[in-house]
């Protein structure tokens, strides 16, 4: 156990520190550790002011019988240590347990890796979503009369100029169960009862593939403007059927576009925030909404900086790779 | 035979193509063409068919004092932000342009960087940075910060628009004896302006359509239009929210059309 100093040092800083307003900060970084670190402070502050003690180590361990745990103040120590690793290790569902080992958090308070996780999936769905949809639409922009093809090309340069939050406004009141969708639907006859299309991983996946599938369109456009149609002629002309030709001679030759299209899309989404926030629902968090509640709301700035900083990581690492395998230069942005 | 079965494929492929492309574009614009009218709805119902046709929702927009206040501050904060975009981003990318700069294959990703970093992290690192500095909820930082996610596209249509730059034009001037300045001025700023327009008007949209930063490091004051769109549509969302989405996408369309004009004026530099 400490020194009888020590508990007459925490006595008087606890004080000090209520009196300058940063008991607040100092029981948060605690709670980080153990949830009832906050309380068992602002009980001792509360008992501690306006009392006089000759031996604080006595006294505090009346006031509270943590004060005389050692784990109690082991997890002072701990937090006084800068700088720590605790916060990288806690955005990956891990912490340092009283011994020093580190060990996996238990199950129903793991969020992160999950959430990780989750960011990827969405993020693949939608790239993949998006390319089954816009290789054939390039494919036809590319191969049409110019005239024609401009004017097509409108429909994917509007929407795609068009505020997100407009597009994503847009959604959100047309997905909703009452909604354009959902009356069309019935109207139809489709459907008995309203769809839930909203506050769900379809909304998300809607929303996303809306808002991201002109990037991919138009990557994929640009490569296949530039593609002769000699090479899938000769292709025939030497015997290939069709199908092979295609596949073997055309594909190949996009795959620039694919790769780029996929790349920029995936990487937007894995940081995408406003569209999961509006049209998600309670399992579809995606990490940027985990960032900004952990820097906004509970002002966990390290928290926050662990989770950020493993979210570049990951894309910095497929920012790195498209860089090194087409340049960066060579991304078109519109 | 077999002939005829491949032939039969390929037609069926072509309509295969067209249909999908028809629904996929339809997909892309329906969204959009359905709100606009709602927002003239005389009811507060997002569905067809509509009750009747009414202006009051604009109405609202237009007498609104906090949509005033939004509109002018997502005016301000633009133009702002977009002239500091616009002088620092061409600046660098005359900087890059020259064959004499060193590390341009690593400065060049790093300029670019802010424009694939997820936006949150961006939003949180200008919290960190600005709180300390007394910038959080003041029109400087988010001018500053929006300055920063604007760069990045004038420094790519600069750089673009100087790949098919004449070097040769500068030299000729300054050996008729023409000042660093001048020749700026004179010869190289009339040849790149198409560029540095472009990139000023995605700069301008960039910060217009910015909503992530604003969140993070504006205040109450500081409530952009996209800002006040996410409020309304977390809170109580009515049909004004519809006027406002029908305005901006105006606002794109003029865009639009002036980024267009000016690839027809200097071809082949404008992205897409």
């Amino acid at each position: 156990m400490p020194e009888p100093q020590a508990y007459a040092a925490l006595a008087h800083s606890l004080v000090a520190a209520s009196a300058s307003d940063e008991l607040g900060s100092a029981a948060r970084r605690l709670n980080f550790y153990d949830p009832s670190m906050r309380s068992l402070l602002l009980k001792t502050v509360r008992k501690v002011k306006g009392r006089d003690s000759d031996d604080w180590s006595v006294t505090l361990p009346e006031i509270d019988r943590r004060w005389a745990d050692m784990e109690t103040w082991r997890v002072l120590k701990r937090a006084a240590q800068s700088p720590t690793a605790d916060y990288l290790l806690a955005a990956l569902d891990h912490r340092v347990d009283s011994t020093g080992a580190v060990v996996e958090m238990p199950r129903e308070e793991s969020i992160y890796l999950q959430a990780f996780l989750r960011t990827i999936g969405i993020s693949a769905s939608v790239t993949l979503i998006c390319l089954l949809l816009a290789y054939p639409v390039s494919w036809l922009l590319a191969n049409l009369p110019t005239e024609k093809s401009k004017r097509l090309m409108l429909l994917v340069i509007i929407p795609f100029w068009t505020s997100l939050l407009v597009r994503t406004t847009a959604w959100y009141v047309l997905l909703q169960p009452n909604g354009v969708v959902n009356s069309l639907l019935s109207g139809l006859g489709l459907v008995s009862q309203p769809l839930q299309l909203m506050f769900n991983r379809t909304g998300v996946l809607i929303g996303m593939t809306h808002i991201m599938l002109p990037f991919m369109i138009l990557a994929i456009y640009s490569v296949m403007k530039g593609i002769s149609p000699v090479y899938l002629r000769a292709a025939q002309s030497l015997g290939a059927k069709p199908l092979t030709a295609f596949v073997r001679t055309y594909i190949p030759q996009t795959l620039a576009g694919v790769g780029a299209g996929c790349f920029l899309v995936f990487v937007l989404s894995l940081g995408y925030y406003i569209t999961p926030a509006l049209l998600g629902g309670a399992g579809d968090e995606m990490i940027s909404q985990l960032i900004s509640v952990q820097t906004n709301q509970q002002l966990n700035w390290g928290l926050a900086g662990a989770l950020s900083t493993y979210l570049v990581i990951f894309t910095g690492f497929f920012y790195f790779v498209f860089n090194r395998l087409v340049g960066i230069d060579r991304l078109r942005f519109g | 035979m077999k002939t005829h079965y491949w032939s039969r494929l390929e037609r069926w492929s072509a309509r295969w193509v067209r249909w999908h492309t028809a629904l996929v574009l339809l997909f892309l614009v329906a969204p959009i063409l359905i709100i606009m009218p709602l927002s003239f709805n005389s009811t507060s119902y997002f569905s067809y068919p509509m009750t009747g046709v009414s202006l009051r929702w604009y109405e609202t927009v237009f007498t609104d004092g906090q949509w005033q206040r939004a509109f002018l501050n997502s005016l301000g904060i633009g133009f702002a932000s977009t002239l500091l975009a616009t002088v620092l981003g061409t600046l660098a990318a005359l900087g890059l342009s020259r064959a004499s700069f060193p590390w341009r294959g690593v400065v060049m990703p790093l300029l670019i960087s802010p424009m694939i970093t997820p936006i949150v992290v961006v939003a949180a690192g200008f919290y960190y940075v600005f709180a300390p500095l007394g910038l959080v909820d003041s029109y400087l930082g988010v001018i500053l910060a929006h300055a920063v996610l604007g760069t990045p596209f004038v420094v790519i249509t600069v750089c673009a628009a100087l790949q098919s730059f004449d070097h040769s034009l500068t030299r000729a001037a300054s050996g008729l004896g023409a000042r660093p300045w001048v020749n700026f001025r004179r010869v190289t700023l009339p040849l790149i302006a198409p560029g540095v327009a472009t990139g000023a008007v995605f700069a301008f949209a960039t910060s217009f359509d910015e909503v992530v930063v604003v969140l993070f490091i504006g205040g109450s004051e500081q409530r952009t239009v996209p800002r006040q769109m996410w409020n309304g549509i977390r809170d109580q969302i009515d049909p004004s929210i519809l006027a406002v989405a029908t305005l901006l996408i105006l606002v794109v369309l003029a865009l639009y059309a002036c980024t267009s004009w000016l690839s027809k004026r200097h071809s082949g530099e404008i992205p897409e």
